[in-house]
């Protein structure tokens, strides 16, 4: 057994975290600071925490992850980092020439208080800024909240450069929350079918799924340009995607520039598409083309053809908050069972979106937030589920207890895919219900008696 | 000299000059110094600048000092619950994200597969961690009963002040049968994780070594340091050594137990393979226990040989001597064919090795075999006794960011200490060529005219592939994909890309197959699509 030390038994921890369902709010920084075009994610910190940062992006992404970092040692950790971050910021626009710098900090910067708007205003009046150029920033001390909470402040920093001129451009920003880049894509794909334009912020796509060509680009096409962030401020509202990922950016940049929002669920599943597209369409007061209604009815048809097999299936999933809600409500939606549920980003409203969700159940749901895959397992032990959804981690649980394993989330550190075949919208919903399917097939052939082993499903 | 390649021919003073030309004055002057055209000296190394500070905004390959002291030496010890004192990520990243396989059979101890963490919240910034570091090392222990807890400091512990020491101490008195020490491997201190490797050695040294007296069964103990068991190098290299006889004592760290450590000084041999992180716990060894040392290297199968061949001479017995011959003259012919088979697709091939602290040195061996060259190389976190040799170690400035690493004085143990050889012995195998203690450096195997770089970073990289084109890049996770996008196949020496071992005798076979579907992959012909090879329209299109 690969966990062997866990026990059955469930004794409540209240220092030891075993197995987190979370990580630290920097690489959510970094990895949305890769969403704006040009842009090198500047961790202010020890350089650990980015050679950590960029090797976990690395690994879930198969692609180049540049990066930078201030490289305290201890007497920057003494005397405060300031002159590392300028001397960082001279280097990085001599060297590597980005359009923006997007600075965040690490719980060492955050300990010691260095300012990084002071230290920001500082490189500028020292003309270490070229003309142009930008630097945006947020903190992300990461002993508060988690990856996610690092990402919604870094996309939070990006509306700073919103300008509100008074004069509506017509455009609908879009601030996806923590997808993967395929899935950034597949939004504007939906967004282009709808003749609804819009402005996605962050926007993965185009940096973090490219092609192999000979060439190598520190600064790939993709991203969401410094322009089309200041233009954000002029549009005629933001669609949030996610409360935990993208509320925050959302409503300061309403706060701001008076750019109303609206706070959605993430659209993966039918009904938070559906939710997706119908709010889109009313914004922009446009029609929903049929392509995206026949792809609504593909999915539909998908579901009705192999609902048999998700029938009161039960499931234990673990990841962020944003998705999992969705994910819930997806898995309702085709009746099955979630059962057991764990993120290790804290927030009690999240239990409760979940119990809403599950309410008419013939059963209690085990949720937690701020829990860890430890207890997940305990739960699994007691309870056992068919279908296991989460990221890389969850291999050693699934192979432990023998559980079909959808590998779905952040990081995904041992197959490819994520990076080319979204699961947002209709047709991200067709994939997942072909992986599940697959999933609990390929264990009924398993399992099957010979007498039982059958042709057709 | 020119560096020869197959597209453009550049001097390694013109490559220098391209590396350096886009810095900054400062920065310029401060990386000329790592770079080093390497000229063949008679009788002196040249010197090259190393384990000095990164320059902050230039994209290092470098990790951190609780990376070297949590990640590396401690990670491979199955049997040791290790609790990260901090915020979540620093636990979370370290979580099986090397490759350090262990073998704690059916039911044994095993807490490799598990992250231990306090998460430290903003309150216990503000207000102190000890006593959630106190409930946790409870926690740990009422869910698990281990032998040890090791506790590990993350940057904002340092910060606060929290005393570890003094909280692992009073738990470990508590327990009575539980091992609790701890590591203030904060992520600021040194310049690199080789800072931390110390840390955790001297902690290792101090509070596990030692422990054990009984005497373990077999002859010729030797310990084997420096070896961390990626992708199974250290199993392949115990196949061998069980086969000659020799019996591996305590391997610093790779499928290591608490017990091996606290048995490493009933050794008499220590044999150091990764010479940065770890040579000093084999001068403590000597100075402590008498247990003599000497380099070896098992990357390479003539270097394997050859290694075996020196345990074999130092212990000076015929039975084993012959033995270790039997099992060289067993184990070559399948390494020879192997090697037949790949070196008229690898020959002539050329390969850069950016890596570590010891294995761009080690590496060096295998691509020899495969009849490749080494045309670039350099470490991530080496010192200059590591590219120079030995030698320079007492020349070696200790800076502000060395004195802050702990160096423990360490003497002759009253009761333990035993000579393993008599004076007369050890000059005698002197005399007749065998050297203890020595290492001679990267350098000298480099050619005149190559570039020895430390601390190469992502732009450094670039300029070298675009450059000098070699046929393999070798350096890790977060330079692959940079590298390959230019279309150059990229080996990770950190993580085998998933592979090996190649160590020891398979593992070269392993490596020389691996090597050759590198850089014969058919996938580097296809970076253009036929209409970008020929994208103008010459004539209309003939039908069939």
């Amino acid at each position: 057994m690969l966990l062997r030390h866990t026990p059955k038994e469930i004794n409540e921890r209240s220092a030891l975290v075993i197995n987190p369902a979370k990580t630290c709010q920097p690489i959510g920084a970094m990895y949305a600071a890769l969403g704006v075009h040009g842009c090198l994610p500047h961790s202010h910190g020890s350089q650990g925490c980015c050679a950590y940062h960029r090797s976990a992006l690395t690994k879930h992404y198969k692609e180049p992850i540049s990066a930078a970092t201030s490289s305290f040692t201890e007497g920057a950790s003494v005397f405060g980092g300031q002159a590392n971050l300028l001397q960082a910021i001279e280097n990085i626009f001599t060297v590597y020439e980005p359009e923006v710098i997007a600075v965040h900090t690490t719980c060492l910067s955050e300990t010691i208080g260095d300012d990084i708007k002071q230290i920001r205003d500082k490189a500028e009046k020292q003309g270490l800024v070229p003309k142009g150029k930008h630097i945006i920033y947020c903190n992300t001390p990461s002993y508060i909240g988690s990856h996610v909470t690092g990402f919604s402040n870094m996309v939070r920093g990006m509306t700073e450069l919103a300008e509100n001129t008074g004069k509506k451009n017509g455009k609908v920003n879009v601030i996806p929350g923590w997808v993967e880049p395929s899935d950034m894509e597949e939004i504007k794909r939906i967004a282009a079918l709808m003749a609804v334009p819009i402005t996605l912020f962050p926007d993965t796509s185009g940096v973090l799924n490219g092609p192999l060509s000979g060439e190598y680009h520190m600064f790939p096409e993709g991203g969401v340009t410094i322009k089309e962030l200041k233009e954000a401020g002029d549009a005629i509202g933001t669609l949030a995607l996610g409360e935990w990922c993208s509320a925050d950016a959302a409503r300061t940049l309403d706060t701001r520039c008076k750019v109303p929002c609206k706070v959605l669920d993430m659209p993966f599943g039918l009904k938070a598409t559906d939710r997706f597209v119908d709010t889109l369409r009313t914004i922009a007061g446009t029609s929903v083309p049929e392509e995206i209604t026949r792809e609504r009815g593909q999915l539909v048809d998908m579901i009705s053809d192999s609902h048999q097999y998700y029938y009161q299936k039960k499931v234990a999933l673990y990841g962020d908050p944003d998705q999992l809600i969705a994910m819930t409500e997806f898995l309702v939606s085709i009746d099955m069972w979630p059962t057991h549920l764990v993120t290790g980003t804290p927030g009690k409203k999240f239990e409760k979106r979940i119990q809403e969700l599950t309410a008419h159940l013939p059963y209690e749901v085990n949720v937690k937030a701020g829990g860890d895959m430890f207890l997940l397992h305990q739960w699994i032990k007691n309870e056992p589920v068919d279908l296991l959804i989460g990221n890389t981690y969850g291999k050693y649980i699934a192979r432990d207890e023998d559980v079909p394993f959808l590998r779905w989330g952040f990081p995904i550190l041992d197959r490819m895919g994520h990076q080319y075949f979204p699961t947002v919208g209709y047709k991200g919903g067709l994939r997942l219900l072909e992986k599940i399917l697959g999933l609990i097939l390929d264990r009924k052939d398993r399992d099957d008696s010979e007498i039982q082993f059958e042709l057709t499903l | 000299m020119a560096i020869q390649n197959k597209h453009a021919e550049w001097t390694p003073t013109e490559v220098k000059e391209e590396m350096l030309k886009k810095y900054p004055a400062k920065v310029a002057r401060k990386r000329a110094s790592s770079i080093l055209i390497n000229e063949a000296l008679s009788n002196t190394t040249p010197e090259i600048q190393a384990n000095v500070r990164t320059i902050p905004g230039i994209i290092t390959m470098r990790g951190c000092t609780y990376a070297g002291c949590k990640g590396v030496i401690m990670g491979p010890t199955r049997d040791i619950v290790n609790l990260v004192h901090g915020p979540i990520g620093c636990s979370f990243y370290a979580w099986l994200t090397r490759r350090n396989q262990t073998d704690a059979g059916e039911a044994g101890e095993n807490y490799m597969t598990y992250c231990f963490s306090t998460d430290m919240q903003d309150s216990d910034v503000i207000f102190g961690g000890e006593k959630k570091l106190k409930a946790a090392i409870q926690e740990a222990y009422d869910l698990f009963h281990p032998k040890g807890i090791a506790v590990f400091a993350t940057c904002p512990v340092g910060l606060i002040g929290d005393d570890i020491h003094a909280v692992a101490k009073e738990m470990k008195e508590k327990f009575g049968d539980c091992n609790v020490f701890a590591f203030s491997c904060e992520g600021y201190k040194g310049v690199s994780q080789s800072a931390g490797h110390h840390i955790a050695n001297n902690q290792v040294f101090k509070h596990l070594v030692g422990q054990n007296d009984e005497k373990k069964p077999g002859e010729y103990k030797i310990n084997l340091l420096g070896e961390y068991n990626i992708g199974g190098d250290g199993f392949e290299i115990d196949r061998i050594l069980k086969l000659c006889g020799i019996s591996n004592i305590a391997t610093f760290s790779g499928n290591s137990t608490y017990d091996q450590f606290a048995s490493a000084h009933t050794a008499d041999l220590s044999c150091v393979m990764c010479h940065r992180s770890i040579n000093y716990v084999a001068d403590m060894l000597e100075t402590k226990y008498g247990i003599p040392w000497i380099k070896v290297n098992f990357i390479g199968a003539e270097a394997t040989a050859k290694s075996l061949r020196k345990i074999g001479q130092y212990f000076g017995d015929k039975a084993l001597i012959d033995r270790i011959e039997a099992v060289i003259a067993a184990e070559m012919p399948a390494v020879k064919a192997a090697i037949a088979d790949v070196l008229p697709r690898t020959q002539g091939k050329t390969a850069m090795l950016f890596v570590g602290g010891s294995r761009a040195h080690h590496y060096m061996e295998l691509f020899g075999e495969l009849g490749m060259k080494t045309v670039s190389t350099g470490y991530e976190f080496g010192h200059r006794d590591d590219y120079e040799g030995r030698e320079v170690i007492p020349n070696l400035k200790v800076d502000a960011d060395s004195r802050n690493i702990e160096e423990i004085e360490v003497e002759a143990d009253p009761d333990k200490y035993a000579p393993r050889k008599t004076a007369e012995e050890l000059k005698a195998l002197e005399d007749g060529g065998f050297e203890f203690k020595d290492y001679k450096g990267l350098i000298p195997d480099m050619d005149k005219g190559t570039l020895v770089i430390d601390d190469l970073n992502q732009y450094e990289a670039e300029k070298l592939v675009e450059l000098i084109k070699p046929d393999l890049f070798c350096a890790g996770i977060k330079e692959k994909y940079s590298i390959q996008k230019l279309g150059i196949p990229m080996k990770q020496l950190h993580s085998y890309d998933y592979g090996g071992p190649y160590a020891g005798f398979k593992g070269a076979v392993n490596f020389y197959k691996e090597i050759d579907r590198l850089v014969n992959s058919k996938v580097w012909g296809y970076m253009k699509a036929p209409w970008q090879e020929n994208p103008e329209l010459s004539a209309t299109y003939v039908w069939e």
